[in-house]
């Protein structure tokens, strides 16, 4: 498509206590069906959206942890998560959620959608944009 | 005379979890709600001072937004107490005063 652009969701905001990472990943919903090169970044306490064994029945709350797994399904499989931002929460890569994608490029094999990298190479990716949406 | 200090912010957005233990007294409790729960994950940049100041004052989290945020009990700092909404009424009641760090 030729006028397919490069959009970022950034997302820095912890699940449950503010709105953002619903909000966010309602947005990148909406905007999946536009066929536009779409990017998740997760840094600073946006890493605690992605934690597996998620369960909201005690608040209350919509639990949406799963939803990031049916994103695959619309194209969106580029989930870059800052290590550094995970170290600094005392997390590691295995207590986040996995997350894959079937690749239509070879032969719909399953792809794990995270990609872990520093800050450095995150903010690369920011600079590489054409729209970035934060969140 | 105690105090039940109560914390609701993330210890990586706000200097909030910090303030509060830096004034807290010994027999004091510091209840970790919402997303102040992150605050009791050991191993963080926050945890060392987090445990500088447990044990003269009792450290407690709200197990509902502890599970929400799929915090494993073994990931948080040694001494961590989880309450129920139950269990934070008792804590309201045993203490003197109750002082929410916003």
């Amino acid at each position: 498509m030729a006028d397919t652009k490069k959009f970022l969701y950034v997302n820095r905001k912890a699940p449950y206590g503010t709105i953002y990472a619903l909000e966010s990943l309602e947005v990148v919903l909406i905007g999946a069906a536009f066929e536009q090169d779409v990017s998740l970044a997760f840094l600073d306490d946006g890493v605690f959206q992605l934690t597996k064994g998620q369960k909201t029945d005690g608040i209350g709350m919509k639990n949406f942890s799963a939803t990031f797994r049916a994103l695959g399904d619309y194209d969106v499989n580029k989930f870059y998560v800052e290590k550094e931002s995970l170290e600094e929460r005392g997390l590691t890569e295995a207590d986040l959620q996995e997350i894959t994608y079937e690749d239509e490029n070879d032969d719909w094999a399953e792809k794990p959608s995270i990609r872990f990298v520093t800050r450095a190479e995150m903010a690369d990716i920011m600079s590489e944009q054409d729209v970035v949406l934060s969140f | 005379m105690s105090t039940l200090h109560m914390v609701n912010k993330s210890p990586f957005e706000t200097g909030t979890l910090s303030s509060c233990l830096k004034h807290c007294k010994a027999g004091d409790a510091v209840l970790l709600i919402e997303d102040g729960v992150y605050g009791a994950i050991d191993g963080s940049s926050i945890s060392d001072q987090v445990k500088a100041t447990v044990g003269d004052v009792a450290l407690y989290v709200l197990d509902g937004d502890v599970s929400a945020r799929g915090i494993d009990a073994g990931k948080m700092v040694s001494g961590t107490k989880s309450v129920g909404y139950d269990g934070f009424v008792d804590l309201v009641a045993e203490h003197d005063r109750t002082m929410s760090w916003l």
